[in-house]
């Protein structure tokens, strides 16, 4: 990933930032220039709660070349506690000890690197409750 | 606004290609296809690809297919639209026939996938790279969230996702352009090794080269034509949030069940009507959300419908004889055409030993990523 | 009054246990552990690093300090095993933290005592007024080569300090650095593991400057062994710091809260900072405790705090060091470990 694209995703990646909809309230991960919920172009600076639930996991086997070292490793569709989900990785557990319905808060990792040479790349993972 | 009909559809054999390529397997499969519809010139021209710069580093297919098909300098276009980007490129052909501004045009799809490039990465572009695709999520992993999800609230099971792919292999055996020709069992799908839990190697589609073609005309052109003519009734398309995760509801693929609601109304038909359907099965979940999805059956009795042997071809509503996405293969841009010449051998009775009854109306359903994008076509007799 | 007020400590879950080691290289696991006084260390996650780590460690931190990230004017890192050789783990800490833009930032290294050398600059500028908070990060994945003694030791982990006049927990009484060239211990610039001289790491090197320091800071002050709750010494090993208070004149009660050692090993430039974090878990209002770390090459940095009644307000706002210790531990074999810590040659 070039270093333009990745610092300009930094505070999400780093601070979960996020943007709330001044007109309906409604959260988005990342922020984004226009409401899908109501087409407001108004929004705050919010962040998503630290803990979020699992919504529905799986085991990752067989990953692309970045992530090859890595597996077997959990991803996630979690829903922070202020109700905007996202897919992430739930890391220092086993296979067994995921469920539907169970606690995860946020970290932060390493995700990457770009080979020996390149930049590494950082950003948010969960870890179980 | 014209009519238009498929007079001519040709596909290579799908697999691992080594001895072809890109551009080799794509002019094969169109010549087939004007050689089948027997017109003596292309007006126009839509090539469906996903990617094949990541695959084997060339993009501006649209010329490159034009002039070594030998119909340049005809205006020529690439579609994409992830893994329904041929069937998204069919609407175009549809659209430009229709609106009266060409008479002939080729549609096409064309992927290949084995070429050395790193696949799982190149599919994983059709996910939302950087809230996706940075956590390492792949494609085998998107679908098995939805199945996760699926079957804690359905109360799907590993047999009926089994079950899919059971069925589209044997449907495959009597494909003679199928990448797999032969028979699995309930057990080895579901023993076979993790992809992605609980998806395992079996319920996947594979990765896959090759390309498919058809003729459009319209109606009226086609009837000069001598050859057996097959209508579009009805075409539809969606989109949905790129990302799974926006969605209010991960087991609902939104984007077909509104693709397939557009082209039943453009059709004029109810779901009860189709009687053969070729879906996107690129893992078994996939086509029981799509079942449901189309209105085959109800929200969330997409595993015991297909377990209850529906889907098979003696079934009620047949879905993939031609084996599906599973067992045919699954070379991306090229699977939505792919369905087309399917439904249209079915349709015109030149399906062999996998021929659907009595088939007189037909569906295809071609999907982009993880349900991002859908595009339903609804064929007839003529 | 100058001093600390947030503090947090961040351990890997991952660990390896000496015999493991000890199996793997054909030495007997009972001298081993009976000669450095070790039980098993931390081992980093393929995820964590220095910047993960002292991030956790911040966050921590900041939970006690109860204080806005963007009042941080001062932001350091201490670690021998920086992700970059050029490009600062810092800006990474800062950015995730919320404490850029206006922050000063900067990478520390001197082996094992870079971590109390950001907290010696970090209390120099609250004190000076020159900024409001500063945070100082003490964090390692340390490396050792395989087979060599440092590899039963070298492990992960990290503490982070803010220190500010406002909300006090531990007062900074006094502080006295003890340095000279002393050859000890070094790892050249792209080399994977570092070398050491053996012995010479101890009387000349640990010894001569954590006793000289401690010695130093004892005399400026006027204190008296006796008259500190608690004391804590870099811990290489189980032994060296043990000796190290003994010859001062501390009792083992005075050290234990803050020997973590024999169950963290050694996380180099986070070592004396987290058992120091592990003391300050459990100290009570109006306590002295004596900090002396010790960094190869060579140095000691003291400290002298006492603590404040806040203490007992903030303990409880973030995991106690004890807990990150002993629970939740995920064992490895000595092929995984041997993964985790990249030292398994691959193909790019």
């Amino acid at each position: 990933m070039p270093s333009p694209t990745y610092r300009r995703e930094m505070p999400q990646r780093y601070r979960l930032e996020a943007a709330k909809c001044k007109k309906c309230g409604k959260l988005f991960f990342p922020p984004r220039l226009v409401c899908a919920g109501c087409g407001s172009k108004e929004f705050d600076k919010t962040k998503l709660s630290e803990t979020g639930t699992i919504l529905s996991h799986t085991m990752i086997r067989v990953a692309p070349a970045d992530f090859a070292t890595q597996v077997p490793y959990a991803i996630a569709i979690v829903e922070s506690d202020n109700g905007v989900r996202v897919t992430t990785q739930v890391v220092d557990c086993k296979p067994e000890d995921l469920e539907i319905g169970k606690k995860v808060k946020f970290i932060f990792r390493k995700l990457y690197e770009e080979g020996h040479t390149g930049i590494i790349c950082y950003g948010y993972k969960t870890v179980l409750v | 606004m014209r009519e238009v009909a498929v007079v001519g559809c040709g596909m290579t054999k799908f697999g691992e290609l080594w001895e072809k390529s890109l551009r080799d397997i794509f002019v094969e499969a169109a010549l087939k296809a004007i050689d089948d519809a027997g017109v003596d010139h292309i007006d126009s021209m839509y090539v469906g690809a996903m990617t094949p710069g990541l695959f084997v580093g060339q993009e501006h297919i649209s010329a490159l297919m034009a002039d070594y098909l030998g119909i340049a300098p005809i205006p020529a276009m690439r579609v994409e639209s992830a893994c329904c980007s041929s069937g998204m490129a069919l609407r175009l052909g549809l659209f430009e026939i229709s609106s009266g501004y060409s008479d002939i045009v080729l549609v096409g799809g064309v992927e290949k996938m084995n070429d050395g490039a790193d696949a799982t990465y190149a599919l994983a572009t059709a996910a939302d790279q950087e809230y996706e695709v940075y956590q390492g999520v792949t494609f085998p992993g998107l679908y098995a969230l939805i199945a996760r999800a699926h079957m804690h609230r359905y109360g799907t099971t590993r047999e009926q996702l089994a079950a899919v792919s059971v069925k589209n292999h044997h449907n495959g055996t009597m494909n003679p352009n199928a990448q797999f020709q032969r028979e699995v069992t309930l057990e080895q799908v579901m023993n076979a090794t993790l992809v992605a839990d609980p998806l395992t190697v079996l319920d996947s589609s594979p990765v896959s080269d090759g390309a498919a073609c058809v003729v459009l005309t319209s109606v009226d052109f086609a009837k000069q034509l001598k050859v057996p003519s097959v209508k579009i009734l009805g075409s539809g398309a969606a989109t949905d949030t790129l990302a799974l995760h926006n969605r209010e509801d991960i087991t609902t693929l939104k984007a077909v069940k509104l693709s397939g609601k557009a082209a039943y109304k453009m059709a004029g038909i109810k779901p009860s009507d189709i009687d053969v359907a070729e879906v996107h099965d690129c893992f078994s979940i996939a086509e029981i959300c799509i079942i449901e999805e189309l209105g085959f059956t109800e929200k969330g009795k997409g595993g015991p419908f297909t377990e209850q042997g529906n889907t098979a071809l003696e079934g009620k509503i047949p879905v993939n004889p031609s084996g599906g996405l599973k067992s045919k293969g699954h070379p991306v841009g090229a699977t939505g055409i792919a369905q087309v010449v399917e439904v249209v051998e079915q349709l015109r009775g030149n399906a062999g030993k996998r021929q659907v009854k009595n088939a007189k109306i037909g569906l295809t359903q071609n999907m982009g990523g993880s349900g991002g994008s859908s595009v339903v076509h609804i064929f007839t007799t003529t | 009054m100058v001093g600390i007020v947030g503090y947090g400590s961040y351990l890997p879950r991952y660990r390896i246990k000496v015999e493991e080691i000890a199996h793997q290289w054909g030495r007997d696991p009972v001298t081993v552990k009976r000669g450095l006084m070790l039980n098993e260390k931390t081992v980093p996650g393929m995820d964590e690093d220095t910047i993960t780590i002292s991030v956790e460690a911040a966050k921590n931190a900041l939970k006690r300090a109860n204080i806005d990230p963007a009042e941080i004017g001062a932001l350091y890192v201490g670690s021998e095993s920086h992700p970059y050789a050029v490009k600062p783990s810092g800006t990474v800490v800062a950015e995730a933290l919320g404490a850029v833009p206006n922050v000063h930032i900067a990478d520390y290294e001197f082996a094992c005592k870079a971590g109390t050398e950001a907290m010696f600059v970090a209390y120099g500028l609250v004190k000076a007024d020159l900024v409001k908070y500063a945070l100082a990060i003490g964090a390692d994945t340390s490396q050792g080569a395989p087979g060599d003694a440092l590899e039963f030791s070298a492990s992960a982990g990290g503490s982070a300090f803010i220190f500010g006049k406002e909300g006090v927990i531990a007062e900074v009484l006094d502080t006295f650095s003890y340095t000279t060239d002393t050859p000890d211990f070094w790892r050249r610039e792209g080399a994977f593991y570092p070398l050491h001289g053996g012995r010479f790491t101890g009387e000349p090197a640990y010894f001569k400057h954590i006793l000289g320091a401690a010695k130093a800071i004892l005399d400026k002050s006027g204190y008296k062994p006796a008259d500190f709750a608690y004391a804590v010494f870099h811990m290489p090993n189980g032994k060296f710091p043990l000796t190290a208070g003994k010859r001062l004149g501390f009792t083992k009660a005075q050290m234990e809260p803050g020997w973590i050692v024999p169950l963290m090993g050694n996380t180099y430039s986070g070592s004396s900072p987290t058992g120091f974090a592990a003391t300050l878990d459990i100290a009570k209002p109006d306590d002295l405790i004596l900090l002396v770390s010790f960094g190869s090459g060579a140095g000691s940095d003291a400290f002298i705090f006492k603590m404040t009644k806040r203490i007992d307000d903030v303990r409880d706002k973030a995991e106690k060091l004890k807990s990150m210790l002993e629970n939740n531990r995920i064992y490895l074999d000595y092929g995984q470990y041997a993964k985790y810590r990249g030292k398994i040659i691959m193909n790019e």
